[in-house]
């Protein structure tokens, strides 16, 4: 298999995590799901940062996001799919 | 083919009381901050000791002052250490210390500075350390088993990669030699909330569930409540978690606790410093998320080794426990390889295994025990930092 651009914990999950250094929007990601070894392809919309998350399917503000198939947060502004998600758009229910 | 570690044994030290050290210091040990001086002078006059200088120890009371003593004793009891002279400023707190590490059953001498000064406390501490230093460099290592290794673990500049790679590689590790009969130890309490629901799970019983519980909520209502600011000033996740990726402290909480595995249940909740009471299995101690406090507290716990995943490159070390890194980010293995002892890299591009980074991880712990230097140790970090938990009397 060649190597994977995105890694995703858990097949409930509504993101996934970019492993290499570099991607550049446009890049067709080959995506894998950790739990079960799956594999599919996603369209990067953004220059993405390694350890970066990504939108699997369009988040919209207040919709709760999915890693590791549990509630890591609440989206606070929207992310299309391939989009960047993180502090600009996504915030902790905690504090 | 997994490796098999259940006969696997390592060349170590074992100590009066039965326990496995892998090092084998000389501690010139302070009981307070104004001791420092004539600590590090002892050190500089007798070649193979160390100095472990610290800023607290006066004037604290309660609970404090406990976790002050308890600290300051674990260190020197702990197997990785030969044999300990402690100085204190005056004779009463300087034999607590001493009579704490002393129930070990290893050689340990007190000097108090009031009445005799630095110069006459150090002429006489050094003697003293001489004698130690040729005893303990005689010690011969014996093959001891891998599972009377103590091995703690706490993770640190975390990022996304450590929930992958780094922190499943320690879980793996766990799963394979707790059975064996090891002790371990994971902590951070600050950091488990967002996925403390989860850890409640994986108490061995309900009793140790709800001593995690107690442990977390006082630690939420008594300084998260009582502190708090907007995402904790950026400190939960930190600066370094944020630009690694992590963004809640949710997905910073469930990467954590990777580092227990998939089969492991814990079997007590102990404060911190505590030596585990309850036999072999794995212990959750309540700590400070700071790397070098933490590594403290749980070295101070009697633990001997420790491994620590970190993805955008914490560079921590402590003075007398091993510190083995692993780390899976490529970017930080290209950046600042040298503080890195287990690449575990080829999990993100899916050519290793979880289970194949664990068994590197073992290898790494044995290599370690049988007296590898860590790359921290090589680095020279010798971190030692005293958890304070309130103001001092």
């Amino acid at each position: 298999m060649s190597i994977p651009q995105l890694l995703v914990h858990d097949r409930e999950d509504n993101v996934g995590v970019v492993v290499v250094e570099d991607l550049t929007a446009g890049t067709e990601m080959l995506c894998v799901v950790t739990a079960d070894n799956s594999d599919f392809r996603l369209t990067a919309k953004a220059d993405i940062p390694i350890g970066h998350k990504v939108a699997l399917k369009p988040l919209k503000a207040g919709d709760t996001v999915i890693k590791y198939g549990e509630d890591i947060g609440r989206m606070i502004g929207d992310a299309e799919v391939g989009g960047h998600v993180h502090t600009q758009n996504c915030k902790t229910k905690r504090w | 083919m997994a490796l098999d570690f259940s006969n696997s044994t390592v060349k170590a030290w074992r100590r009066e009381n039965g326990r496995v050290g892998v090092r084998n210091h000389v501690l010139i040990l302070p009981v307070d901050d104004i001791s420092n001086a004539a600590c590090e002078a002892v050190a500089n006059n007798v070649k193979g000791t160390m100095a472990l200088p610290h800023a607290y120890g006066r004037l604290q009371f309660g609970e404090d002052l406990e976790l002050h003593f308890r600290t300051i004793i674990g260190t020197g009891a702990n197997p990785n250490v030969a044999a300990v002279i402690v100085i204190g400023i005056e004779p009463e707190w300087t034999k607590v210390i001493v009579d704490g590490i002393a129930k070990t059953g290893k050689p340990v001498t007190g000097f108090s500075i009031e009445q005799k000064g630095d110069f006459e406390t150090i002429r006489q501490a050094s003697w003293k350390a001489k004698e130690y230093v040729h005893w303990a460099s005689e010690l011969q290592k014996e093959d001891c088993p891998v599972s009377d290794l103590w091995i703690s673990t706490k993770c640190g500049e975390s990022d996304t990669t450590t929930g992958l790679s780094s922190c499943p590689t320690v879980g793996n590790m766990y799963d394979k030699l707790l059975p064996q009969g090891i002790y371990g130890c994971f902590g951070e309490t600050s950091e488990i909330t967002g996925a403390e629901h989860i850890c409640e799970t994986r108490a061995a019983n309900p009793e140790t569930a709800a001593k995690f519980k107690a442990i977390w909520k006082a630690y939420q209502d008594d300084v998260i409540e009582a502190f708090k600011t907007s995402d904790l000033s950026d400190s939960q996740p930190t600066k370094g978690n944020i630009l690694g990726g992590l963004t809640t402290i949710e997905e910073k909480a469930m990467g954590n606790l990777e580092k227990i595995g998939r089969t492991s249940t814990y079997i007590d909740a102990i404060g911190p410093a505590e030596t585990p009471e309850k036999g072999p299995g794995l212990y959750f101690m309540d700590s400070s998320s700071a790397a070098a406090e933490c590594v403290t507290l749980m070295a101070a716990g009697g633990y001997v080794i420790h491994t620590f995943p970190t993805g955008q490159g914490n560079v921590v070390g402590n003075p007398i426990v091993p510190v083995i890194k692993i780390s899976g980010n490529p970017r930080t293995l290209r950046t600042m390889s040298e503080h890195i002892d287990v690449d575990v890299t080829g999990v993100l591009t899916r050519e290793m295994t979880i289970d194949q980074a664990g068994d590197s991880l073992i290898e790494m712990i044995m290599r370690t025990a049988n007296g590898r230097l860590t790359a921290a140790e090589a680095l020279g970090h010798r971190e030692f930092s005293m958890t304070k938990l309130y103001r001092s009397a």
